[in-house]
C-alpha cells in the first residue's frame, strides 16, 4: 500500500497529475483509490488530492499515514504535513505561489520559513525549482511532469518513469507528447 | 469517478433517459451518462423542478429514467416529488441527489436521507464507488418492483471519489424497452381520494421494506461494543476495525429509509452499547433509539444527540479512528499537534479577467454615495462579497436575490435595490421573481450577469446558450425579450468591460421608477480564447496601488515591491487600464 498526496493551489495541474499516477498504477495492475477537493477550492484556493495504491477501502487516509507528499508550493506542504507519516518523503517545489489576496491584504509570506520548517521535522525533503526547470523546458505547463519525475525517481512510488512514459504517451495530446517527455526525462535533480 | 461509476451503473441496467440542473457534487452523473451513451435523452433542465417531473413523464411510459441534482436542488425539485411519492411511476425511476457534508460548496448542510423519511421514499446510501455502481440496478429493481421513485443520495466523497472498477461492455449492458404512456385517470391523477388510498399502502409497503431491508445493509459480529454507520464514514470505521485485535460489532445501513428495522434488532441483541458515527443528521442514532425503546433493550445509544460526536461538519478517517477507537478503549486517543510557521490564507477569488468584476466595479462606481442595496446570488458571482469589491449583502438560495431586493424596497423606499443574477439562474429561477416584482410594483434594479454559461458548475449550457446535451444546435432564449415579455419595460445590455458607459448605464436606469434591468453580457474569461496581457509602464506607474485596491485582480501582483501583472494569470481584458489613476497600465496588443 502507498499512499500519496499531492497538494499545491488551483491551476497548477494538480488533478491531472493525481489522474496519471492512478492512470500509470492501474496500468500496472494495482487499484487504485483517490479523492481530491474541487469547486470552490479552484479558484486559487488550496487544492489536495489523496492517492493510494493498493487493497483498501477508503479514498483518504489518516493523518500521518502519508509515505510520500508531492507539494507545488511551500506553504501547502507545510499546511499538509500532518498527512505525512515520520520519516516520510516530500517532494517540493520551491517556487513560492502568494495568495491571490495577498497585494490587498498583505498576506504574503516567506517561503524560506517554510524550507526551513521542512528541513527541521522528521521527514526526507526532495527539493526542486519545478518553476525555473519548467520553464527551461520550454512550457509552464509541463511543471506538473517534472514533480511527477522527481516524485518516482525518490522511489517511493510502484512503478518507473518508463511506465508513466508509456501511459503520457496514451493520455496526452500528440503535439504535447515530446515536450512532456523532455520534463519527464531532462529533471536534474 | 463516482458520479461516473453512478452513470454507468445506471446504463448498464437500461437508462433510457436521465435530466438534471448542475450543482456540486452531483454534476459530472449527466454528463458521464451524455459521452458514455449517444442513445439516451439527456437534458439539463432549466432547473430540478423541470428535471424531475421530465423523468416521471418518461417513466410513466415505461422508461427507465434518473433525475440529478445536489441536496439544495432537492428543495426545488419537492413540490413533484412528494406528489409522485403517491402517484408512483411505471418504469424505474431513481432521483439522485448528492449531499455535501462539510458543506464544501452549498448553502446547507441538509441530509437527503431525511427527506426521505419526510416523502416516504425508499432511500440508498451507496458507501462507495463499487457500491454506487452496483446499487445503481437493485434501485431501478425496487423502484419497478413496488412502482415508486427511489431516491439515490451519495455524498461527495462518494461522488469525487475514484476506484479502479470493472464495467462490462455495452453488449451485456440490461436494454430497456418503454411499453408507451397508457391513459389511466384512476392512476395518473393525483385527487385527495386516490391520496388517502396511496397512503395507506405507501405505509403498509414501507413496514415491509423495513423488515425486508436491502443487500447493502450488513452485520459483522465482534465484541459487546457495536458501531453503527453508514455511506463514506462507514467505509473509514471499515478500515480502522481491520487494524483493531478486539472488534467492536459492526452495523453499515445501505437504505436509512425505510430503516431495516430487522436487521438493527438482530445487530442491538448483540451489543451492550452503541456509537453511531454518521454526517449530516443523527438518522441512524434516532432510528436504534427508537427500537430500543419499542423492544425494551437496554442498550446504550451515542452518537451526536450524546455529544459523543460533532454535531455538523464532514467526517474524515482520522476523526473516525479517533471516535472508534477512543469509544473501544474508552481512553481519547491524544493528537499530537505539529506547530507549523503561520500559513497564508487562500480565500476562493473571481479569476482573473472575469467579467463579474467589472460589472460589480461598475455598479459599485455609479453607486458610491448613494444609499443602495446589493443582493447577491448563487454562482460564482457570490465571490464578488470579497474584498476589495465587497457588493454582496445578501445571498440566501437560487434566485432569492430579486425577491429580497423588492422587500427592502417595500419597507426602505429611499433605497437603491439591486438584485445580482446569473444568466443560468435567470433561467432557473429569478424569472416568477421579476414577474412578482412588475405586478406587485417594486421598485428594484435587477442586473443579469450573462456570461454565456453556468460557469461555477463546470460551464454548462443552459436555455440561453442554445445549446443542449443532446449536441442541437437551438435557438437562444434571449434574456432581454423574456424581461420585454414580463413587462419590464427598460432593459439595456452593456459591455461590462466598457467601464465608463457600464457606470452611465448604471447610474440612469437605477434612477428610473419600477422593476428595471440591466444585462452585463461578456462571455465567461475560462471559455474564451484570452488576449494578450496587459502591461505596466514603469516610468508612469506611481505605486499608488490603486488597481489593486479597486478591483483585487489575481493577475495583479506586487513583485520586489512594484506592481506588476502576472502574465500567465492575466486574459488582457483591460478592466485594470481603466481604473488606473494616471494611465500606467496599458492594453496589450490585440489578437
Amino acid at each position: 500500500m502507498t499512499n500519496i498526496l499531492i497538494c499545491g493551489v488551483g491551476g497548477q495541474g494538480i488533478v491531472l497529475t493525481s489522474k496519471l499516477i492512478a492512470a500509470t498504477a492501474m496500468e500496472k495492475g494495482s487499484p487504485v483509490r483517490s479523492a481530491e477537493t474541487i469547486g470552490m477550492a479552484q479558484k486559487g484556493g488550496s487544492v489536495t488530492s489523496y492517492l493510494r495504491i493498493g487493497e483498501c477501502s477508503a479514498p483518504m487516509f489518516c493523518r500521518g499515514e502519508a509515505d510520500i507528499m508531492i507539494a507545488f508550493e511551500p506553504a501547502e506542504a507545510v499546511r499538509e504535513f500532518a498527512c505525512l507519516r515520520k520519516g516520510g518523503t516530500v517532494v517540493l517545489n520551491t517556487h513560492a505561489v502568494m495568495p491571490v489576496t495577498a497585494a490587498l491584504t498583505g498576506g504574503s509570506y516567506d517561503p524560506s520559513v517554510m524550507e526551513d520548517f521542512l528541513d527541521r521535522a522528521d521527514c526526507r525533503v526532495i527539493s526542486l525549482d519545478a518553476e525555473k526547470l519548467s520553464a527551461q523546458i520550454g512550457s509552464p505547463k509541463v511543471m506538473n511532469m517534472i514533480m511527477l519525475s522527481a516524485a518516482v525517481r525518490s522511489g517511493v512510488l510502484p512503478f518507473s518513469l518508463e511506465d508513466v512514459a508509456e501511459v503520457m504517451k496514451k493520455t496526452v495530446r500528440p503535439q504535447f507528447v515530446e515536450m512532456n517527455m523532455k520534463a519527464l526525462y531532462n529533471t536534474v535533480l | 469517478m463516482g458520479n461516473a461509476a453512478i452513470a454507468k451503473g445506471a446504463l448498464a441496467a437500461g437508462l433510457n433517459v436521465i435530466s438534471g440542473y448542475p450543482g456540486t457534487p452531483s454534476s459530472e452523473v449527466l454528463e458521464t451518462a451524455a459521452k458514455t451513451d449517444k442513445d439516451i435523452y439527456v437534458e439539463w433542465s432549466a432547473n430540478e423542478k423541470a428535471a424531475l417531473e421530465l423523468a416521471a413523464g418518461a417513466s410513466y411510459c415505461g422508461a427507465r429514467s434518473m433525475v440529478t441534482m445536489k441536496q439544495v436542488g432537492l428543495n426545488v425539485a419537492s413540490d413533484p416529488l412528494m406528489s409522485l411519492a403517491y402517484v408512483g411511476v411505471k418504469g424505474g425511476m431513481i432521483i439522485m441527489v448528492a449531499d455535501d457534508p462539510g458543506p464544501i460548496s452549498s448553502q446547507t448542510e441538509q441530509d437527503t436521507r431525511t427527506f426521505a423519511a419526510f416523502s416516504k421514499l425508499p432511500c440508498f446510501d451507496p458507501s462507495s464507488v463499487e457500491e454506487a455502481f452496483s446499487m445503481v440496478a437493485d434501485a431501478f429493481e425496487l423502484s419497478e418492483k413496488y412502482h415508486t421513485p427511489v431516491i439515490f443520495r451519495p455524498t461527495t466523497r462518494v461522488c469525487h471519489g475514484y476506484a479502479s472498477i470493472d464495467i462490462p461492455d455495452k453488449e451485456e449492458w440490461f436494454v430497456n424497452k418503454p411499453t408507451g404512456f397508457e391513459r389511466d385517470p384512476s392512476r395518473w391523477v393525483i385527487f385527495p381520494r386516490l391520496s388517502y388510498k396511496a397512503h395507506t399502502e405507501i405505509e403498509k409497503r414501507n413496514r415491509m421494506l423495513s423488515q425486508e431491508g436491502c443487500k447493502g445493509n450488513c452485520i459483522l459480529k465482534g465484541s459487546r461494543k457495536g458501531i453503527a454507520s453508514h455511506g463514506i464514514s462507514a467505509a473509514y470505521v471499515h478500515e480502522v476495525l481491520e487494524g483493531l485485535d478486539d472488534k467492536p460489532s459492526f452495523f453499515k445501513v445501505s437504505m436509512p429509509f425505510p430503516f431495516p428495522e430487522k436487521t438493527a434488532l438482530e445487530f442491538l441483541s448483540c451489543v451492550d452499547e452503541v456509537l453511531c458515527i454518521e454526517e449530516l443528521d443523527p438518522v441512524i442514532e434516532k432510528e436504534l433509539t427508537y427500537v430500543c425503546g419499542k423492544y425494551h433493550l437496554d442498550v446504550k445509544i451515542r452518537g451526536k444527540l450524546t455529544d459523543d460526536i460533532h454535531p455538523a461538519g464532514e467526517n474524515d478517517p482520522t476523526y473516525v479512528r479517533d471516535a472508534v477507537q477512543g469509544f473501544v478503549s474508552g481512553v481519547c486517543p491524544e493528537r499530537e499537534e505539529t506547530v507549523t510557521p503561520k500559513l497564508p490564507a487562500r480565500p476562493p477569488v473571481l479569476c482573473a479577467g472575469c467579467p463579474h468584476r467589472a460589472s460589480f466595479y461598475a455598479v459599485k462606481m455609479a453607486m458610491r454615495n448613494m444609499k443602495a442595496v446589493f443582493c447577491g446570488d448563487i454562482g460564482c458571482y457570490t465571490l464578488g462579497n470579497a474584498q476589495p469589491l465587497d457588493m454582496v449583502d445578501t445571498c440566501l438560495c437560487m434566485g432569492a436575490g430579486v425577491n429580497i431586493a423588492q422587500g427592502i424596497g417595500k419597507i426602505e423606499p429611499d433605497t437603491y435595490c439591486f438584485a445580482f443574477v446569473g444568466d443560468s439562474t435567470f433561467f432557473a429561477s429569478a424569472v416568477t421573481g421579476v414577474i412578482n416584482g412588475v405586478y406587485n410594483q417594486a421598485n428594484m434594479t435587477l442586473v443579469v450577469l450573462d456570461n454565456s454559461t453556468t460557469a461555477m458548475t463546470g460551464h454548462q449550457p443552459h436555455p440561453g446558450t442554445g445549446r443542449t446535451m443532446m449536441g442541437d444546435i437551438v435557438d437562444k432564449i434571449d434574456i432581454e425579450a423574456v424581461l420585454h415579455g414580463v413587462g419590464v419595460e427598460t432593459v439595456v445590455t452593456v459591455d461590462p468591460f466598457d467601464l465608463e458607459n457600464a457606470v452611465n448605464t448604471v447610474r440612469c436606469v437605477a434612477a428610473l421608477e419600477g422593476v428595471k434591468a440591466i444585462i452585463f453580457k461578456s462571455p465567461c474569461a475560462v471559455i474564451i480564447k484570452q488576449g494578450k496581457p496587459c502591461t505596466i509602464d514603469k516610468d508612469k506607474c506611481t505605486e499608488c496601488k490603486a488597481c489593486i485596491k479597486r478591483i483585487g485582480c489575481p493577475a495583479l501582483v506586487i513583485s520586489d515591491g512594484k506592481v506588476t501583472v502576472e502574465r500567465s494569470l492575466c486574459t488582457g481584458c483591460g478592466l485594470c487600464t481603466q481604473v488606473c489613476p494616471v494611465n500606467a497600465i496599458e492594453r496589450g496588443a490585440q489578437v
